[in-house]
């Protein structure tokens, strides 16, 4: 089968939980209302049973796939989605929406405060891996979707694809958590408050109300080069970079002299113009606090009959495979179906975007294996096709 | 992965599938490309999971639609709670094993029978080839050269017999299979496989774990 690209895509919002309707979180304070940026590839089947929905992880957005107007670099995942691809688009209708508590095009700490008129920095409220997915539920209802077909993501992606199982078990029939964990380890949450204390001990933070002065460029910038190298492995970054010098020779001075110097200053410096700090404060955080270890994942003694597959690789060792095996440990003590699988790669945690041939073959599989259900299952009572699905699948579909 | 035992590899699928009862729950141990567990989803509607260390072997049982947990079998079996398969296969496995106890043990935990298959490293053809040629013997059911072999147990039935009387294992049901297929006459002198279906005597197992 040939492989395609979706074409172009455009990101499209869903607004809710206006005075009526409020979304309270985990903590317990209020939200509303909240708008979901989103897209979708592929088109949605008559009896809605071909959905997936591809979660993204720390800093990735709704632009999973395809390309927007005038832009040469595709989704974030485009690899994996697409004609022909992991995520066939001509089966599967492919959802991604931005997180609550995000920075591109969700209501996060950069959005404007309905009360004040300004945006709301700290006094936007802490949000968790459970209310990203019960908003995103509130998007998947108003898509007219009763039953998921699958849940994805990697990373912090994979946490909500557990989470949505442990909530929504009725609603999701397969699930594939890659590179993830059921908890952070107090490694993981070490390496996020370094990230967080880089950010807030930049003076330019101001506690977070920065708005009107510009972002905490080098706390920020800092805090990504520091994302970036647990991003990568000892071996990957021998083979992208290993002592090489951008320019011939040592520099004696404080410049950057070796390439994997110049590297981490761009990538930090291009993460300033693209990401808001206090959505990274917010995201690590809810990172932090994800844990669905024990008794706390999937709670209650239902049979669960949401299908799985794990996907760890070798050289990660931010979310090293025993993480992985953790869940499907989990899984075993609950007696439900799941796939494991170890793949090997030298690309540490950034394999889960970039390791696209076996990741391919292995979803691939495992999705055809995912029975069809009876059309009466798949009925929602209240919902139904909304306009503005068919629209955008058609308009994705194109170029 | 294992190496294709031919034509041998179907016979022993065929009288596994014919142990097993419909709808059973089955796990099976180095499941290798999942062709097993195909034919008992396909023959026995049986709901069936694989562990399997190969890669490749992996990929080829998610092909076939089947769920397999990747990781070796001494490791992996420690997760499943008491008494959560009907059966659990053992094909081909044993000889690769190195706690055997511990294996055969974990397995009637998890599972209520335990079927074995190995193959009978004393068959006449074996015995000849020792005797006379002075070789380690390398036959379709033994196919590796004593450099690459995986094995790391050899034994004969009436070996394992011992053991199944000295653990107190009850045996359920066995099947010998030579050369023109099942045979009752002298297994351990012309049985090339011999597949066993064994409980706990009783209780509890007595060894292992």
């Amino acid at each position: 089968m040939s492989e395609g690209n979706v074409g172009l895509t455009v990101t499209k919002e869903f607004t809710f939980g206006g005075p009526t309707d409020v979304v309270t979180l985990e903590s317990g304070r209020k939200i509303g209302p909240v708008t979901l940026a989103y897209e979708t590839c592929g088109r949605l089947n008559e009896d809605r049973s071909n959905a997936i929905l591809i979660c993204h992880a720390l800093s990735g957005d709704a632009h999973a796939a395809g390309y927007h107007e005038g832009e040469t670099t595709p989704g974030w995942w485009d690899a994996l989605i697409g004609p022909g691809k992991a995520f066939d688009t001509d089966r599967f209708f492919v959802i991604c929406s931005n997180v609550v508590g995000g920075c591109k095009g969700s209501t996060g700490p950069s959005s404007t405060n309905p009360e004040t008129g300004k945006p709301y920095a700290l006094d936007f409220p802490f949000i968790t891996v459970g209310d990203m997915v019960n908003v995103q539920r509130h998007l998947v209802d108003h898509l007219g979707i009763e039953r998921l077909l699958a849940v994805v993501g990697g990373s912090m992606g994979g946490m909500q694809a557990l989470q949505w199982v442990s909530v929504y078990p009725e609603r999701v029939r397969s699930a594939i958590p890659i590179a993830t964990a059921l908890k952070h380890s107090p490694q993981q949450i070490a390496f996020n408050e370094v990230v967080r204390q880089s950010i807030m001990g930049d003076p330019a933070w101001r506690k977070g109300n920065y708005y009107d002065y510009g972002q905490p460029q080098n706390g920020l910038s800092v805090a990504r080069m520091i994302g970036h190298i647990t991003f990568m492995s000892d071996a990957s970054m021998e083979t992208k970079f290993s002592r090489k010098l951008k320019n011939g020779g040592y520099g004696f001075s404080l410049e950057d002299d070796f390439e994997v110097e110049g590297y981490l200053r761009y990538r930090g410096d291009s993460f300033v113009k693209r990401f808001d700090a206090n959505s990274y404060l917010y995201i690590t955080k809810a990172m932090d606090y994800f844990d669905l270890s024990g008794d706390l994942f999937l709670p209650g003694r239902q049979k669960i009959d949401t299908r799985f597959l794990v996907i760890s690789f070798t050289s990660d060792w931010l979310y090293p495979s025993s993480q992985s095996l953790d869940i499907v440990r989990a899984l075993k003590k609950r007696r439900i179906a799941a796939t494991y699988c170890e793949l090997k790669s030298t690309w540490g945690h950034d394999a889960f975007l970039v390791e696209v041939e076996e990741q391919t073959r292995l979803i691939k599989n495992f999705l055809r294996s995912i029975p069809a259900v009876p059309l009466e299952l798949n009925r929602v009572s209240k919902g139904r096709m909304n306009h503005e699905t068919a629209a955008c699948s058609a308009e994705s579909g194109g170029a | 992965m294992k190496k294709d035992l031919g034509v041998a590899e179907r016979i022993d699928h065929r009288i596994i599938c014919g142990m097993i009862r419909e709808r059973a729950t089955v796990l099976d141990l180095g499941c290798g490309n999942g062709d097993l567990m195909s034919l008992l989803v396909r023959g026995k509607d049986a709901s069936v999971q694989g562990i399997e260390l190969d890669g490749e072997a992996v990929h080829r049982c998610v092909e076939k639609g089947l769920t397999v947990f990747q990781g070796d079998i001494e490791s992996g079996l420690a997760d499943y709670p008491d008494g959560s398969f009907d059966d659990v296969i053992l094909n081909q496995s044993l000889q690769e094993v190195k706690k055997v106890d511990f294996i055969i043990g974990e397995s009637l935990r998890v599972g209520k029978r335990v079927i074995v298959g190995f193959p009978n490293f004393v068959d006449i053809r074996s015995r000849w080839t020792v005797f006379f040629r002075g070789k380690m013997p390398v036959t379709p059911q033994l196919p590796y050269s004593w450099d690459e072999t995986p094995n790391v147990r050899f034994l004969s039935i009436r070996d394992f017999e011992d053991f199944c009387g000295s653990k107190e294992l009850r045996v359920l049901e066995a099947v010998y299979l030579g050369a023109r297929g099942t045979l009752t006459c002298c297994p351990n002198l012309f049985a090339r496989t011999a597949i066993y279906a064994l409980s706990r005597q009783g209780g509890r197992y007595t060894g292992g774990a």
